[in-house]
């Protein structure tokens, strides 16, 4: 069995010592896993699992890989693993540039570079031009795609989506989900879609878990 | 610094001079002061306390003012919020009380006398037409023996702060969903807000009460400003004794100062049971079901009175500015006869030093407030340390135990171990009483923020510290600058500590502005008392334009 991927061994995570989520996946390159159930079954818990973010309180047990690294002891900040939450979060006192430049790999340097690397950014999503906007200004589906740009420009190697499309409106949420699945198949990240929305994992046409809630 | 230590670092700073001071204060009142000579524990501190023919009443004073003062600002408060809350009068009224938070309790008190006195606004605004007066009567209204005035002075001050303690504990008793229940069950506004709300309120603004309690049984500024002289409250008769030239008055001011202490936890053990015995009766009230139809008078009451009571801070606040420009100004006239930038061409170089000390001692207590309380949220959201009951007890305890107990004792700390108290103490000693108040302020702000910022910043790649310099700092300015604005503003007002810890060379405008209490010189105390007020004045705007200005283009930094 290959290494590369995201891998989530006998992940069992634990309330105060009582059994919350239990979940034993290994999710392609390239893949995308829908995780669906109830409000409340632990579903955004195990995304911070994975983000390394658990409140305190929680407990982990098994092992997360990511293309054979193990994550459970790395801090958030160095797992590379980019998550979008149904809000845009973009950061409301940076430019729509900040923003993507907030995100853009330290690798990238220079000041023109990195600024160039953000203006070719913003073209691909159809905003060039847009690198000194406030965010607050932006319309809807224009934030959904400086988020998911934000998080592409760090290079992630998995990615986890948080009902990331519930917000937004019918119309809209095609478009978007189709833009984020291209991306994802496209960059061949292992992905992980936790939502409510049965559309939401038709669309990602890959394999769909249910998780109930324990005992 | 490690971010660990950051919370023990803390509670050393804000309760390590409280219990040093108390110390300091507990031995030399039974007679261990080895500096003064005093080597082995006795009783004649107290026996000369015992001796002083103004105990009784000096203690009587500090209990029936400050019990009387807690009581009415927290009926009023209840009176105002049950009526009014949700409504636009209330928004006014709200609007004007706040401001008054900040303005010093010298300063308030000051206006007030101005307002009162026999010769001030209100005595000329009816004369002569309605009294007759052509010169000012002889009455002893500032002052009174029964320490009238000085409890309402107290109680202008500390009603805003209780309404604002208030406002913030409201939402979690969901006011409008319980108060609709009540109206649909037949009950008035204000009796069901009285029966259904307020006992939830009450729990969470127990603290803040005990503290305004504490408060104004051992006030010093505004009792030497308002409250009565031959005797006075027990705690300006301790810090008289501290300043005697006789220096084996320190005993019997130590003395005092633990009668004070006992006072003080008296009185809250009072006030403790008798939360008690307000709840029984209470308890009875709400089970008898009465739909008391009398609520449109007793809500345009409260009202009033709480227009008179913001409406005569402002009032005296513009009469200090008034007179500190006023030329000649005859009895009955309202208005000054001629107006003159005289007092502030004579008096305002003098004024300078004060000041510069005043924003110097505020901005260092400020700035050390501000580190400490954001390295000790940080480090509890770090490290997942929940804050219990018992850290906010800890918080108010400089709040509850009264200044004038422990102060006096650091002074004769220091004294023993000869150590010069500058400035630098000054500051420490604010700090005590700053940090209380800058984590109050910035504790709620600080863990609502929305860690989903956090977490996609750290899926970005950012560490810990990246985050908290560039995401949360930044998105908190507003209530960081107003948990700076707040700190400044209590050490801006801050008197004992300045007066004690600095020995009486830190001279701050709070430490001037009080001194000229007895002198009477009004266009002097109006030109300090402004400045004093100014100055708070002055951080509270730069704490409100400063986001503003900062973040005029992101209109996602005006909606929180």
């Amino acid at each position: 069995m290959s290494d590369s991927g995201l891998i989530l061994e006998n992940l069992a995570i634990l309330w105060r010592g009582a059994p919350l989520v239990s979940v034993d996946l290994r999710i392609a390159p390239g893949e995308v896993v829908t995780v669906m159930g109830p409000s409340g079954v632990g579903k955004s818990t195990l995304l911070a699992a994975i983000t390394g973010t658990l409140a305190p309180g929680f407990a982990l047990q098994g092992g997360i890989r990511l293309d054979g690294r193990e994550l459970t002891a790395l801090p958030p900040e160095a797992r590379h693993v980019g998550i979008l939450f149904q809000d845009d979060l973009l950061f409301p006192h940076l430019s729509v540039g900040a923003n993507l430049a907030f995100g853009l790999s330290p690798r990238i340097r220079g000041r023109a570079a990195r600024r160039a690397r953000v203006e070719a950014a913003l073209a691909e999503i159809g905003l060039a031009g847009f690198a000194a906007r406030d965010p607050a200004t932006l319309s809807g589906g224009q934030k959904a795609r400086v988020a998911l740009m934000r998080m592409l420009l760090s290079e992630p190697c998995a990615l986890l989506l948080d009902e990331p499309f519930s917000r937004l409106d019918a119309a809209l949420r095609d478009q978007i989900r189709e833009l984020v699945f291209t991306r994802a198949r496209a960059l061949r990240l292992p992905t992980l879609l936790v939502t409510h929305d049965a559309a939401d994992a038709e669309a990602a046409g890959g394999r769909v878990i249910e998780l109930a809630t324990p005992g | 610094m490690r971010l660990r230590y950051a919370p023990a670092l803390t509670l050393a700073l804000m309760l390590g001079p409280v219990l040093a001071g108390l110390a300091g204060t507990l031995l030399p009142a039974f007679g261990i002061f080895p500096a003064l000579g005093g080597t082995a524990p006795s009783l004649a501190a107290m026996r000369a306390l015992l001796g002083w023919p103004g105990l009784g009443p000096a203690a009587g004073l500090s209990l029936s003012t400050g019990l009387a003062a807690t009581v009415l600002s927290l009926i009023l408060t209840a009176l105002i919020v049950g009526s009014w809350h949700g409504t636009r009068a209330f928004r006014w009224l709200e609007a004007a009380l706040s401001p008054l938070l900040s303005v010093p309790h010298a300063a308030a008190a000051f206006g007030l006398a101005f307002l009162i006195a026999p010769s001030g606004w209100i005595a000329r605004a009816l004369s002569p037409w309605a009294t007759g007066w052509s010169r000012p009567p002889d009455l002893l209204i500032v002052q009174d023996p029964w320490g009238l005035t000085m409890t309402l002075g107290l109680v202008t001050k500390e009603m805003p702060f209780l309404l604002l303690m208030m406002l913030a504990a409201l939402p979690q008793a969901q006011p409008r969903r319980s108060l609709t229940v009540a109206q649909a069950l037949g009950y008035g506004r204000l009796t069901g807000w009285l029966k259904v709300i307020f006992p939830r309120v009450y729990a969470q603004i127990r603290l803040p009460v005990y503290a305004v309690l504490a408060y104004s049984m051992s006030v010093v500024d505004v009792a030497l400003i308002l409250g009565p002289n031959t005797p006075p409250p027990l705690a300006v008769q301790v810090v008289r004794w501290m300043s005697d030239p006789d220096l084996a008055q320190r005993f019997t001011a130590a003395a005092g100062a633990t009668l004070q202490l006992a006072l003080v936890v008296a009185a809250l053990v009072l006030w403790r049971l008798a939360e008690t015995a307000a709840a029984r009766l209470g308890r009875a009230w709400v089970a008898g079901g009465r739909r008391h139809h009398a609520d449109a008078p007793a809500r345009r009451i409260a009202l009033i009175l709480g227009a008179l009571s913001a409406g005569a801070v402002l009032a005296g606040l513009a009469g200090m500015a008034l007179w500190s420009v006023a030329g000649f100004w005859r009895f009955p006239n309202v208005l000054p006869d001629t107006l003159t930038l005289n007092p502030w061409m004579r008096h305002g170089p003098a004024l300078l030093d004060p000041t510069i000390d005043t924003i110097l001692i505020a901005g260092a207590a400020t700035t050390l407030a501000l580190a400490l309380t954001l390295a000790c949220l940080q480090a509890e959201q770090r490290y997942g340390l929940s804050p219990g009951a018992r850290s906010l007890w800890l918080l108010y305890l400089p709040l509850l135990i009264p200044q004038v107990a422990f102060l006096p004792g650091l002074q004769t700390l220091a004294l023993m171990a000869g150590a010069d108290m500058g400035r630098g103490a000054v500051i420490l000693g604010h700090l005590v009483f700053v940090l209380p108040y800058v984590f109050l302020s910035l504790g709620d702000p600080f863990r609502s923020w929305d860690s989903r910022q956090a977490t996609v910043a750290a899926a970005l790649g950012a560490g810990s510290a990246r985050i908290f310099w560039t995401l949360r700092l930044p998105m908190l300015l507003a209530p960081v600058l107003t948990a700076a604005a707040v700190g400044f503003a209590v050490s801006a007002g801050q008197y004992l500590p300045t007066l004690l810890i600095g020995a009486g060379r830190v001279q701050t405008l709070t430490t001037e502005a009080v001194a000229l209490a007895s002198g009477g010189d009004r266009r002097l105390i109006g030109l300090y008392a402004i400045a004093q007020t100014g100055v708070v004045v002055l951080g509270f705007a730069l704490a409100i334009a400063a986001p503003r200005l900062i973040w005029a283009n992101r209109r996602g930094m005006r909606a929180g």
